[in-house]
């Protein structure tokens, strides 16, 4: 076998045929990163000791366009999507598997980075990336390359995390600010001509949801908020548990930049897509003690409180607004657009 | 955010809501004009702090919801043609035509761009010289200025890849032709704030002077239009038939006079058709002999036809103010967000689709 | 039909400029405010700034509002 990988080079079909060209690209890109006591034994699958009962299991696809943006790249978010994933179901994540979906003529230099922030993202979360997949497909087929990410964790003993268990009273607290990551793909994306300092919180929430839960076993309720925004996952949790929760629309934490775009496309960032956003539910005794623990917390200082479960009966998400008035937030339909009217 | 933040402020908000609420007991029936406005409304919640007796009609004033349904299929044969590429404004994309919507055309293939502004066209127009960009202009008096510019622009630096398939309209007239209507009971008019940047505040006086119905031209931020609903219902309860401007930090009497020049030199004033509300004269603008050649329909020799919209939609009538959404026997069965039947529950200033929403909650 | 916010100019080149809403930036055609200056307040439409923002008035009806809310008026 002469020479490895030529890394100015495209990914070509032969990559992904099973042959010589594919061993090299596992080893000179996946391996290189990835690289742990599992994967390394090249199994077929791969084998884990477990010590535990019940474990959560999850999955996702990511198609993102633009794949490179302002804050990560798809890598990063198909690991931070799965981990975040395992996280709010009350579990430690432990395993990861990454299958590629790859199109011909995409650049081997572009893989690499993408495949080195996946490895960062999975060493900062303490999950290992154990089994995974490589298929190449023709120009066209796939717009440059899609990524599944799935991935298993420990569920914690003594929490009870689900949508299911909002009640009358708790608190509603997010880590941080709305819309931040829709918002710059929304932008970098159109090509709007809007500039600024956008940029996507893609994050791994876990250690962030281990430190809430050390300071309140009890929350009621963690879900991260992705496509659709908050509105998407307040409703669902409020469809879950039937409850109706109460935002208030002075207490909603934004950027300058978010805002500025927000308005000037006519966008409501209650319904744009966030990546390191979490709602929490917890019941109000306890709620400053979690709230005072995520400010600490690197990702979550921002964190605040946006509202509440109240005492009314049915299935409704409202705002409070700064005139006095409610305003439904119902649950979005079809992507956001930019608007003049 | 300057000139924004301090127009929300709560304070100022639920003192005019106060305010509001103690002025008169009598019933009241206010139109606001202007999409915008009903989005607002909506937003802020405003129906919900404003006193019983006063009842807000949403009005025309939506350029997506009364243009034609012609204009949508038209658009979309356009877009099928090959060296084609559609740049519009998004709030066009879900708008449903016989042949289904733009954002349904570009999931099958169809060269379809979203831009913020007409602007970004010109630049469209340089990057792809093999194609023809057609920018759907849509728009009242606030936007069509724009349009205007962007020709000029075009025709200065010599671009010929661009065209516009357009539909402004202009607001006066077609106010004009609703307090014409008996059946029409409306005691006062939210004008549109930023319509009247552009065209001043003498355009309404007719409807004070001949009408005896006074209007407040009102801005858009949630102290600017309980401002205005606070003028207007002063002015209906007191019998006091005129103007006021309570938008002076934007609007002033005489309007943007350079803004009149770009719209005079470009385009002609023609009869235009609302959709649900039929032709109204003198309503529509179009580009005027020096520019015609801009005009995609004229370019792609397409035999224009017109014709308004589904049967069984009640959007004419909603958008008259005569009847609510809920009025309307298809209103949430078979016209829904997801599956609109008329532009008046696609748009997303529509009256149907701020009812769809707004109406699930509250009281 | 008509979404439009108060931005700040930035900066001016003939017939466009740069404005700048809450940080964020974009190009817009400035031929309809042609007496505009940079530091000073457009309404900006679609990319186009339609009207200067009379800083006087804007005042004038915050002070307004101000003593409404000092003064207990029914």
């Amino acid at each position: 076998m002469q020479g490895g990988l030529q890394m100015d080079d495209t990914i070509t079909l032969s990559h992904g045929s099973g042959g010589v060209q594919t061993n090299r690209l596992i080893n000179e890109v996946f391996f290189k990163y990835f690289g742990n006591d599992i994967l390394n034994q090249m199994n077929d699958a791969a084998q884990v000791d477990i010590d535990f009962k019940k474990l959560a299991f999850t999955t996702d696809s990511f198609v993102v366009n633009p794949i490179f943006f302002n804050g990560g790249n798809i890598g990063k978010l198909a690991v931070c999507g799965t981990v975040n994933d395992l996280a709010v179901s009350g579990a430690k994540p432990l395993y990861l598997t990454s299958a590629f979906i790859i199109e011909e003529g995409f650049p081997i230099k572009k893989l690499e980075e993408i495949v080195k922030s996946m490895a960062d993202e999975a060493n900062k979360s303490g999950v290992k990336i154990v089994a995974g997949d490589t298929k190449v497909v023709e120009k066209g087929s796939v717009d440059g390359i899609f990524i599944n990410t799935s991935g298993i964790g420990r569920i914690y003993e003594n929490v009870n995390i689900n949508c299911s268990n909002a009640k009358a009273g708790d608190v509603v607290i997010i880590n941080g600010t709305l819309g931040d990551h829709g918002m710059t793909i929304m932008c970098e994306r159109n090509k709007l001509g809007l500039e600024g300092n956008l940029k996507s919180d893609c994050a791994c929430l876990n250690s962030l949801v281990d430190s809430m839960l050390e300071a309140y076993a009890g929350i009621h309720v963690i879900r991260d908020a992705t496509r659709g925004g908050v509105a998407a996952v307040l409703n669902e949790i409020s469809e879950f548990s039937n409850v109706t929760i109460a935002l208030e629309e002075n207490s909603l934490p934004l950027t300058e930049e978010v805002k500025g775009a927000s308005e000037m496309l006519g966008l409501d960032p209650l319904y744009i897509a966030n990546e390191g956003k979490l709602c929490v539910f917890v019941p109000e005794a306890h709620a400053q003690k979690v709230l005072d623990v995520m400010r600490k917390h690197p990702l979550g200082s921002n964190a605040t409180i946006i509202g509440k479960v109240t005492q009314e009966s049915g299935q409704k998400v409202y705002l409070n607004t700064v005139v006095g008035g409610k305003r439904l937030v119902d649950m979005p339909s079809g992507i956001q657009l930019p608007r003049i009217c | 955010m300057k000139f924004v933040d301090e127009f929300r402020n709560n304070e100022y908000s639920r003192k005019l809501v106060e305010k509001l609420n103690n002025i008169t007991s009598e019933k009241i029936n206010i139109m606001e004009v202007c999409g915008t406005h009903t989005m607002a409304i909506f937003k802020y919640g405003i129906r919900d702090v404003l006193p019983p007796n006063i009842n807000l009609i949403s009005g025309p004033g939506c350029p997506v919801c009364v243009t034609p349904q012609s204009y949508i299929d038209t658009a979309i044969t356009l877009s099928e043609k090959n060296d084609v590429i559609i740049a519009t404004f998004g709030d066009m994309m879900k708008v449903p035509g016989k042949k289904g919507s733009l954002s349904k055309a570009k999931a099958e293939g169809i060269d379809v761009r979203i831009v913020y502004s007409p602007m970004d066209c010109l630049e469209m127009a340089l990057e792809n010289p093999s194609k023809k960009i057609v920018f759907l202009s849509v728009g009242f008096e606030t936007t069509a200025p724009m349009t205007a510019i962007t020709a000029i622009e075009a025709k200065k630096n010599n671009i010929k890849n661009l065209f516009f398939h357009t539909a402004h309209k202009i607001v006066p007239p077609a106010m004009e032709a609703l307090v014409q209507d008996k059946d029409l009971n409306i005691d006062g008019f939210l004008l549109p704030g930023h319509v009247c940047a552009i065209n001043g505040t003498k355009p309404y006086e007719f409807l004070s002077r001949d009408y005896n119905i006074p209007g407040v031209v009102t801005g858009f931020e949630p102290i600017d239009i309980l401002q205005g609903l606070n003028t207007l219902v002063s002015l209906i309860s007191k019998k006091e038939y005129r103007i006021e401007n309570e938008y002076k930090r934007i609007v002033k009497t005489e309007g943007n006079p350079t803004a009149l020049e770009y719209l005079n030199k470009t385009f002609d004033i023609v009869n235009s058709s609302w959709r649900g509300m039929g032709i109204i004269p003198k309503s529509g603008l179009e580009f005027n002999s020096e520019y015609e050649y801009f005009d995609a329909l004229k370019y792609f020799n397409i035999d224009y036809e017109e014709y308004d919209g589904s049967p069984g939609c009640k959007c004419g009538e909603i958008l008259k103010g005569k009847i609510k959404p809920t009025d309307c026997p298809l209103f949430k069965k078979l016209c829904t967000p997801e599956n609109p039947v008329g532009s008046c529950m696609v748009s997303s200033e529509g009256t149907c689709a701020a009812y769809y929403r707004y109406h699930k909650v509250v009281k | 039909m008509c979404l439009a916010i108060p931005g700040k100019v930035l900066s001016l080149d003939g017939n466009k400029g740069i404005v700048v809403v809450g940080n964020m930036k974009r190009e817009v055609f400035m031929h309809l405010v042609p007496d505009a200056n940079v530091n000073e307040y457009v309404l900006v439409h679609a990319g186009c700034a339609i009207q200067m923002i009379d800083e006087d008035e804007a005042k004038i009806t915050l002070d307004i509002f101000k003593e409404l809310t000092e003064n207990e008026i029914c």
